[in-house]
């Protein structure tokens, strides 16, 4: 039928144009930041007369940014390494070790998907500066450690692991952190992959904790750094999206890379089994 | 095994659960102790016009982002679900990559692509309503602007929850409806629409409850202002607790916002359960 073809076409070139106009923002902040400054304020190019990186340039070396990506590397692997280990050994004792209370606690878990992290800031203020970690990567870590659905995906992956495993692997004599590393986690090593890449993208863009705690401009995040880059002279916005754009590398590549992966952590945690 | 998450759940998360209800009976300051007062704090609450203004801001901007949220990630996924190969990967990345930036990014972007000198996005504005404007100084355009930009941000999410949907209703049961003679429309109304209900609940669940805790993009962009027009729950529990010193009203309204979370929580769960029956 040449009807539907050219319906077909027609859905097809309309749906590439929404799409365009949705990334158009960020093609227009990749194309800002590769002009000259008064190339910006002067005229419309959507391409640029001359390819410019001073902005850049300027970015690398004349703000703090190598220092707030040092903090963003440091926290946000931190917050993915621990928030992994102690998630994936606490599924397993809840999915796999019968001891008093297991099902209360699993309850408690699942409960506190109610309490909005936000909300806890006050305390959680208050609770760091006493264990005197105000404007210290403790401090921005700590607060993030807690993640309940990374808990229950695990548990749901463990508790469909054949029984006869683990009674093989007992009666050869493994312990019970053997099984898990050595057995468990390597089965399940595709929903870690998935998990840690979500967490590590969650932690680099964690904004409201890390803006809280972090007073000093030697100790904040990328995220939060940023926000904070203004002059004396008026807004210059060729800098302004190369530090954006700088700010956002490290996980619009973990996506690109990962993309597969990203998704399917994000459909995991939302419920959805993909 | 249970041990480390467990401190650390105790330590960083059970203990300041508690502490916000403890804090929000006293007059402490943000470090440091208070005296007890009882109801004090939520009285005082009661009678600030900005508490108010916050609750009203707050369920305005979940007003203006949770449906058209969840409305523009249905239409986008039923377009990007017809594609195939790359260009439905390419096409999927081009809507996804907003959600993935850090929320900083999104409003220094927004930011420059709604100055009201050289931004690109005046001529549209102008276009429309024949002046630039100062989204962000504007007491009516600079709500529904955030919630643009919020929109824009978060919406590859729904998005991709949708076509997961879709993606699970069996191709047979469009063959069977085309055969016996069936539109698009009615393809859609009788078959999509119902089949793709659990995945919209779900939808406008976790936006309702994600939108609720709005802060970041507001504080970034107007900080609240102009004349309060923005002004959010959160950014009251900022200024309270962080600006004035008032860490026991701060954490009065932090209790606000959780008890509001927790109620709309259990009546969607509630309502769902009855649309599913």
């Amino acid at each position: 039928m040449p009807g539907k073809t050219i319906g077909n076409a027609l859905l097809l070139v309309l749906t590439l144009c929404i799409a365009c106009m949705w990334a158009f923002p960020i093609y227009w902040a990749i194309v800002t930041s590769i002009k000259p400054e008064q190339e910006v304020v002067s005229k419309t190019t959507f391409i640029p007369d001359v390819f410019n990186f001073s902005a850049y340039y300027f970015a690398l070396f004349n703000t703090n940014l190598a220092t707030w990506y040092m903090n963003s590397i440091v926290t946000s692997v931190t917050v993915t390494i621990v928030v992994i280990v102690i998630s994936v050994m606490c599924a397993y004792a809840l999915s796999q070790i019968v001891f008093p209370g297991r099902k209360l606690l699993y309850g408690i878990i699942l409960a506190s998907f109610m309490v909005p992290s936000q909300a806890l800031v006050v305390s959680q203020f208050v609770l760091m500066h006493r264990l005197g970690l105000i404007n210290t990567w403790g401090g921005i870590i700590l607060p993030q450690l807690i993640v309940p659905v990374v808990v229950i995906v695990y548990k749901q992956f463990f508790d469909s692991v054949p029984k006869e495993l683990r009674e093989a692997a007992k009666l050869d004599g493994c312990g019970e952190f053997q099984i898990l590393f050595k057995l468990y986690l390597p089965l399940n090593w595709g929903i870690t992959t998935a998990l840690a890449i979500i967490t590590y993208i969650m932690a680099w863009n964690a904004f409201l904790w890390p803006f809280l705690v972090t007073s000093s401009e030697d100790m904040m995040t990328v995220t939060v750094g940023i926000t904070q880059i203004s002059d004396a002279f008026g807004v210059k916005y060729a800098r302004d999206m190369a530090v954006a754009i700088l700010a956002a590398m490290p996980v619009a590549v973990a996506y690109l890379l990962f993309q597969k992966r990203v998704t399917q952590a994000l459909m995991l945690s939302s419920g959805i089994k993909g | 095994m249970i041990a480390p998450f467990l401190t650390a759940y105790l330590v960083v998360f059970a203990y300041p659960v508690y502490k916000m209800f403890a804090l929000s009976f006293t007059d402490a300051p943000l470090i440091g102790v208070g005296q007890w007062v009882g109801f004090g704090n939520y009285v005082k609450l009661f009678g600030q016009k900005l508490f108010y203004t916050s609750v009203w801001n707050t369920g305005y901007f979940v007003l203006l982002t949770v449906i058209p949220n969840t409305l523009i990630g249905l239409g986008l996924a039923l377009m990007v679900v017809r594609l195939k190969g790359w260009l439905q990967s390419l096409i999927l990345v081009l809507f996804f990559i907003p959600y993935i930036l850090p929320v900083s990014v999104v409003t220094q972007i927004w930011q420059w692509v709604l100055d009201q000198q050289f931004g690109i996005a005046q001529y549209i504005i102008e276009f429309f309503t024949g002046k630039r404007i100062s989204v962000f100084r504007d007491p009516v355009w600079a709500m529904p602007m955030v919630a643009l930009v919020t929109v824009w941000w978060t919406n590859g999410f729904n998005l991709l929850l949708f076509i997961a949907g879709l993606r699970n209703i069996p191709q047979d049961y469009y063959e069977a409806a085309m055969l016996d003679g069936a539109t698009r429309l009615q393809c859609f109304r009788r078959i999509t629409w119902p089949l793709i209900w659990p995945v919209t609940a779900l939808v406008l669940t976790l936006q309702l409850i994600l939108q609720l805790k709005i802060f970041d993009q507001v504080y970034l962009m107007t900080e609240g202002g102009p004349f309060n027009s923005t002004y959010v729950l959160l950014q009251l529990v900022y200024r309270e607790a962080f600006r004035l010193n008032h860490g026991g009203v701060g954490s009065a309204v932090a209790v606000m916002l959780f008890l509001i979370i927790v109620v709309v929580s259990v009546l969607q769960y509630q309502l769902l359960r009855v649309r599913g029956r």
